[in-house]
């Protein structure tokens, strides 16, 4: 009835793990008490759960994120303490524990924290960005939100039933088959990938559509802001690269559940195809992340410097570059695998070519900041810290990528320092200079300025501490992963990069800080105008938060920062003669019990429940077909509503102008007219 | 709402669709492309095991290429009653191509089940796991294929042809072409190897 389920799932191996399924499990009851206890539960499903509103879903995507960045960093701190500890020693953590904690930690923060984040901020941005009401799909958002987060909860439901992977966030065979990981934490593993995979690749598709299809008239491809660009070329290699993950994941499960030898160490099986279908998708995906925080750097240099960005159409085929050349490196995740010294040598040529589109970028960004009026404001740090830090990965992975240095320095932290110096200020900072910049956008309000400064500073002043040390632990010999050790020089080393993790945990506090102070202080932080920075491009133009329909009118787009160019010529607040009737989605369930029901098969799986399974595939089959035979999905805002919207807007845009001096009529001045571009 | 903007929404919602849907088909081709991949990779993993020459009728394989091959000619028969709006041609074509690409997946099955009875199922060898996985996926694809002509069938039958049934059937087409064109993959490298 409950397949390989029983009460020895639950976790009484160790103190702490149960320590971790006590928080899990409390934490929800709390959520749920609190809701309950403050009767919310009906505007939370009307409002929120239930939402096809591409603002409302990239609003939950980020929510999810950030409570996996805590979850994730959690896993973090506890393996620095562990191997601040290990020497010589069993430290507090089991081994099979710490393994279990170093696989959590990597998947959670690439898929659960990383993926909604960035899906967050280009739900929230990119219609407004290109001028458009909403998605192409606007259902189908729904759905991939809910596929991601019924992922997400197959990963916290291991921390209480059962346990979770011990083969790295990787997974690799033949470790994590069926006869060296007979447990279900492999499983779990998978089928989180899977299900918040499919999640992703119906993302990429949506907004490819969006982007190609939904562009305000005059909103010609290379007049779109760059943020809109980047996004576009991730939502491409999420279409194309998510298969082989789909396929990689798919026939391990396969060799676990029905036996087959895909990669077994016998009857055939072939191990190393495994390693090119993973990375086939994985190093897409390392672009997939780095992408849209590149776009945010873009959005933000420019505004803070008060300039047009400098080199518009080498930053967007340098990213049109990168996302091509994604496709030709995935070897040097496995230079060791024992390939020819000529295919070793194509993959290491390659990686390195990869480093001179992003040198351009660089380069564009430093350009744009030259000779600006450049204000320090807490996204312009992120993107300043960004700068520094990601060319020191940079170069760290430009020695990597030659295959002999590679054979020395594979499996070291040398190698944990370089991708965590590429991912920390390559993409968290990105997304959380745009969380800083954009949240104005969704909520009204400002963020606090001096909290968001603070927060930076732990962040980078932690990255250092906690990272650098790795690369010299790295020259000395210390492999990754290592539960103890017995080498006592490395310990000052791993002593200084667990104080590192701890300076990171005061930038979360402060994170968490600011948004409390920030709802705190609302209201003198309210964006009357809609553009709190002076932005250039036409997510500004709405009101924050913008209307459901985000434009009454939709805009007519003339060149490239169109906002700015609008405020210029003192057309952007112009009143039409007449508001019509507006057309927009409305409110589904179906993705909500598509994603429960997504998480019941997973789980089933999992534990071999098959009957579940059965249900939960039939449910989403009812779910879609219900849906399929649904042709009155949309609702008509009538020209009276939005007058009504509008003209609340207007009366708010009148008080602003008189706070601030904003006046339209006043040109923006621009110290390098025209651009350097 | 006037009724030219409501067909003008409704071209422009088709025409998205349409691009979605090919998105989508050029995602799912890259699943077969890798599957394809480690087919070719594990071709001569057979473990002691059969080989494909030994398992493989290529006279039931052709019969199977026929019938699926039929089945798209009977599709696009179901596609041109759609454009002269006979909700009967629609009808009537679609059970017959539903009726194909049953017998396709009913001899699939067949295949299988011989396979398996002769100690050849998927958990032999890395290349009957690489074989049952390639062929099973696009016999999979084709049912739920079949899954969709019936759904399809349900809302021609209670709503007619409308705008939206009309765009659900055009893309239900690509999926159905799609197919067929896998297969002929399918039977190049996977069938005709074996047997030549």
């Amino acid at each position: 009835m409950l397949g390989k389920l029983s009460i020895d799932a639950l976790p009484f191996y160790s103190w702490v793990a149960m320590g971790g399924a006590a928080v899990t499990v409390f934490g929800a009851l709390g959520v749920f008490a609190l809701v309950t206890w403050l009767g919310q539960w009906r505007y939370l499903w009307d409002e929120w759960l239930t939402s096809v509103d591409h603002k409302r879903i990239g609003i939950m995507y980020i929510v999810l994120a950030l409570v996996m960045l805590l979850r994730g960093f959690v896993d973090a701190i506890m393996m620095r303490a562990q191997q601040a500890f290990a020497l010589d020693s069993q430290g507090y953590l089991p081994p099979d524990h710490f393994d279990q904690i170093f696989s959590s930690h990597g998947t959670i923060m690439i898929f659960f924290m990383a993926m909604p984040f960035l899906t967050g901020l280009i739900n929230i941005v990119v219609p407004q960005q290109i001028g458009a009401r909403d998605v192409a799909f606007p259902f189908l958002n729904s759905v991939s939100l809910w596929l991601t987060a019924a992922g997400t909860g197959l990963v916290m439901a291991s921390l209480v039933i059962g346990v979770f992977s011990t083969a790295g966030w990787t997974g690799y065979p033949p470790y994590s088959g069926i006869k060296y990981s007979p447990d279900v934490g492999v499983d779990y593993w998978i089928w989180a990938l899977l299900v918040s995979g499919m999640g992703s690749t119906l993302t990429g598709i949506n907004f490819a559509v969006t982007i190609l299809k939904r562009r305000a008239p005059g909103m010609k491809l290379m007049r779109m802001p760059l943020f809109t660009w980047t996004a576009f070329c991730a939502n491409i290699l999420m279409i194309f690269a998510f298969p082989a993950l789909t396929v990689a994941c798919t026939m391990l499960a396969l060799d676990r559940v029905l036996g087959m030898h895909f990669f077994t160490n016998d009857a055939g099986g072939n191990m190393m195809n495994y390693a090119n279908l993973f990375w086939i998708w994985g190093h897409p995906e390392v672009y997939i992340l780095v992408l849209p925080a590149f776009g945010v750097f873009s959005e933000v240099v420019a505004t803070f410097s008060r300039k047009r960005l400098f080199g518009y159409h080498s930053l967007v085929y340098a990213t049109a570059a990168i996302a091509l050349l994604s496709f030709t490196v995935w070897l040097h995740h496995f230079f060791t695998m024992g390939s020819s010294a000529n295919v070793n040598a194509f993959f290491g040529i390659a990686t390195m070519v990869i480093a001179v589109p992003t040198g351009v970028k660089i380069f564009d960004w430093l350009f744009t900041m030259f000779r600006g009026r450049i204000e320090f404001s807490a996204p312009m740090y992120w993107t300043l810290g960004f700068i520094v830090t990601f060319v020191i990965g940079g170069v760290t992975g430009v020695l990597l990528a030659l295959p002999p240095v590679d054979y020395v320095m594979h499996n070291t932290t040398f190698l944990v320092a370089h991708f965590h110096n590429m991912i920390i200020p390559g993409a968290l900072f990105g997304y959380l200079a745009g969380y800083m910049y954009w949240f104005p956008k969704a909520f009204g309000f400002t963020l606090d300025e001096r909290w968001g400064i603070r927060s930076f500073w732990c962040w980078i002043v932690g990255f250092y501490l906690a990272f650098m040390p790795l690369y010299v632990l790295g020259f000395m010999g210390m492999p990754r992963r290592m539960e103890q050790y017995n080498v006592p020089e490395w310990q000052p080393l791993l002593i200084v990069a667990s104080l590192g993790a701890v300076v990171i945990l005061l930038g979360i506090v402060c994170l968490v800080v600011q948004l409390v102070v920030s709802i705190h202080n609302r209201l003198e932080a309210r964006d009357l105008a809609g553009d709190p920075w002076d932005g250039r491009t036409l997510e500004w133009m709405t009101s924050s938060p913008p209307a459901p329909y985000n434009f009454a009118i939709i805009p007519q787009v003339e060149s490239r920062d169109a906002f700015i160019e609008m405020k210029r010529r003192g057309t952007a607040y112009s009143h039409p003669q007449q508001y019509t009737d507006i057309q927009m989605p409305k409110n589904a369930m179906a993705g909500v019990f598509i994603g429960g029901f997504a998480f019941l098969l997973g789980f089933a799986v999992v534990w071999h429940i098959w009957w579940l399974a059965v249900v939960a595939l039939l449910g989403i089959f009812a779910a879609i077909t219900g849906r399929a035979f649904n042709d009155d999905t949309e609702f008509v805002i009538p020209a009276s509503e939005v007058e009504k919207i509008e003209t609340e807007r207007h009366r708010k845009l009148a008080i602003a102008r008189k706070h601030y001096g904003h006046d339209d009529q006043t040109p923006v001045a621009d110290p390098f007219p025209g651009g350097a571009a | 709402m006037t009724g030219a903007v409501t067909a003008e929404h409704e071209h422009d919602t088709h025409e998205e669709k349409t691009l979605g849907f090919w998105l989508y088909l050029m995602s799912d081709a890259i699943i077969f492309a890798l599957l394809f991949m480690t087919y070719v990779v594990m071709v001569n993993n057979t473990a002691g095991g059969p080989a494909g020459r030994e398992l493989f009728d290529v006279g039931h394989v052709f019969a199977e290429t026929m019938v699926l091959l039929a089945s798209s000619i009977t599709f696009g028969f179901a596609s041109v009653a759609l454009v002269s709006k006979s909700k009967a041609g629609v009808l009537a074509w679609l059970i017959i191509t539903f009726l194909l690409g049953f017998s396709f997946v009913a001899m699939e099955i067949i295949e299988f089940l011989g396979m398996i009875a002769q100690d050849a199922g998927p958990g032999r060898s890395g290349f009957l796991s690489a074989f049952f996985t390639l062929v099973g996926t696009h016999g999979l694809h084709v049912s739920l294929g079949l899954v969709w002509i019936v759904v399809m069938l349900a809302q021609v039958a209670v709503k007619g042809l409308t705008a939206p049934v009309g765009s659900r059937l055009m893309r239900l087409g690509l999926f159905w072409h799609f197919l067929d064109i896998i297969w002929i993959g399918i039977f190049s490298v996977v069938y005709l190897p074996g047997v030549l």
